[in-house]
């Protein structure tokens, strides 16, 4: 399953507009740096960079859809390589993998690393920053993208590289899935 | 050989048949587009085609309303009764007319409704999601999730051109 996905991911990736990864990498630096100017408590960017994300995930999920042949997936390991193989290549041109000893018992926890981290380049967190997710934003992504195929999910950064780590990694966890709600017209 | 036949049965007893070589005029039309969100909200509804009486705003409301619950049902169904597993339809064909679907993993259902003889839209619908609602309605931040995509002008504009200029909006086949 895991290499049918590495080759969806990386036929979108070629099909994918790109741009200056040095650019994209200032431009963030550059929100987190005028976030933490704006609110000074690094708990409250913390919770903003993950509501910027959850919006953006929002909507990527949709071209997510349109551009990958990634249709329904039907268990949650199947929803936890797209989105380290299809998800993470197209959309930050790097390459996740599910940690297969992370999974639990009923397959709803899994954790993903990130070996390259495109947002991190240059990046060096000062001592009393060190409770800054810097990348909130892609916890936030996740949780917006799955918010809207259907799976209520929890995601966050276990292991940081600005912390000393030498791997970006994820914790997700998958809380419910939620069921079409009709609303009843008054016919 | 057959026609053989009838042809001499006819002329046998001098039946009077209508020139053989009459052509059946047809016409090729895309009658109207919806889209609707998850929980049932008409993002957009266009409609060409149809004659005006009757179609007052109310009634194209409660068409639509009408038309998502029909959707709704009719897919719950497809997917319960379906010998094979199966996760949606394509289209479904009346007498009169074709109606085209496509349902995103994220709930957003197209739907286009084109004369019975029209071949498939999903391509069509297709690039209705990816390459008009992903570019121009979901990339655009002034537009708000779930609201109506009526407002969307550069949407709105770019699907009515797509849709008027396709060869099937509006032609006579002569068959």
């Amino acid at each position: 399953m895991a290499a049918n996905k590495q080759k969806e991911g990386e036929r979108v990736f070629k099909e994918q507009e790109k741009i200056n990864a040095e650019l994209f990498t200032l431009t963030y630096g550059a929100i987190v740096s005028q976030l933490i100017k704006d609110y000074e408590d690094i708990e409250e960017v913390n919770t903003q960079l993950e509501k910027m994300g959850y919006n953006i995930g929002l909507r990527l999920i949709d071209e997510f859809l349109a551009r990958s042949n990634v249709g329904r997936c039907h268990e949650f390991p199947e929803t936890a390589e797209t989105i380290a193989k299809v998800g993470f290549k197209m959309f930050l041109g790097v390459v996740g993998s599910v940690l297969p000893n992370s999974w639990n018992a009923e397959r709803t926890e899994f954790s993903l690393i990130l070996e390259e981290n495109p947002l991190v380049d240059f990046c060096e967190l000062p001592d009393n920053y060190s409770s800054l997710n810097y990348c909130n934003i892609i916890c936030g992504v996740i949780r917006g993208a799955l918010e809207m195929v259907q799976m209520r999910v929890e995601c966050r950064i276990t292991k940081s590289v600005l912390r000393g780590d030498d791997v970006t990694e994820f914790k997700i966890t998958l809380k419910e899935r939620l069921t079409d709600d009709i609303p009843m017209g008054d016919d | 050989r057959q026609m053989c036949i009838r042809d001499s049965i006819n002329a046998e007893y001098g039946v009077f048949r209508t020139d053989r070589s009459a052509r059946i005029r047809r016409e090729r039309m895309i009658f109207n587009f919806y889209i609707f969100s998850r929980n049932g909200t008409c993002l957009y509804y266009e409609e060409w085609n149809i004659p005006k009486e009757g179609r007052t705003p109310k009634a194209i409301q409660e068409e639509q309303k009408l038309m998502f619950g029909l959707l709704y049902s009719l897919r719950g169904f497809i997917t319960k009764t379906s010998p094979k597993p199966c996760e949606t339809f394509t289209y479904y064909k009346t007498s009169r007319y074709k109606l085209h679907y496509l349902e995103t993993p994220t709930g957003l259902k197209f739907v286009l409704n084109t004369d019975k003889d029209a071949p498939t839209m999903t391509d069509e619908l297709k690039k209705l999601h990816q390459e008009y609602y992903v570019e121009y309605a979901l990339k655009n931040p002034l537009y708000k999730l779930g609201e109506p995509l009526g407002a969307c002008e550069g949407f709105n504009s770019r699907v009515i051109n797509f849709l008027t200029s396709h060869p099937e909006f509006k032609r006579r086949v002569v068959h």
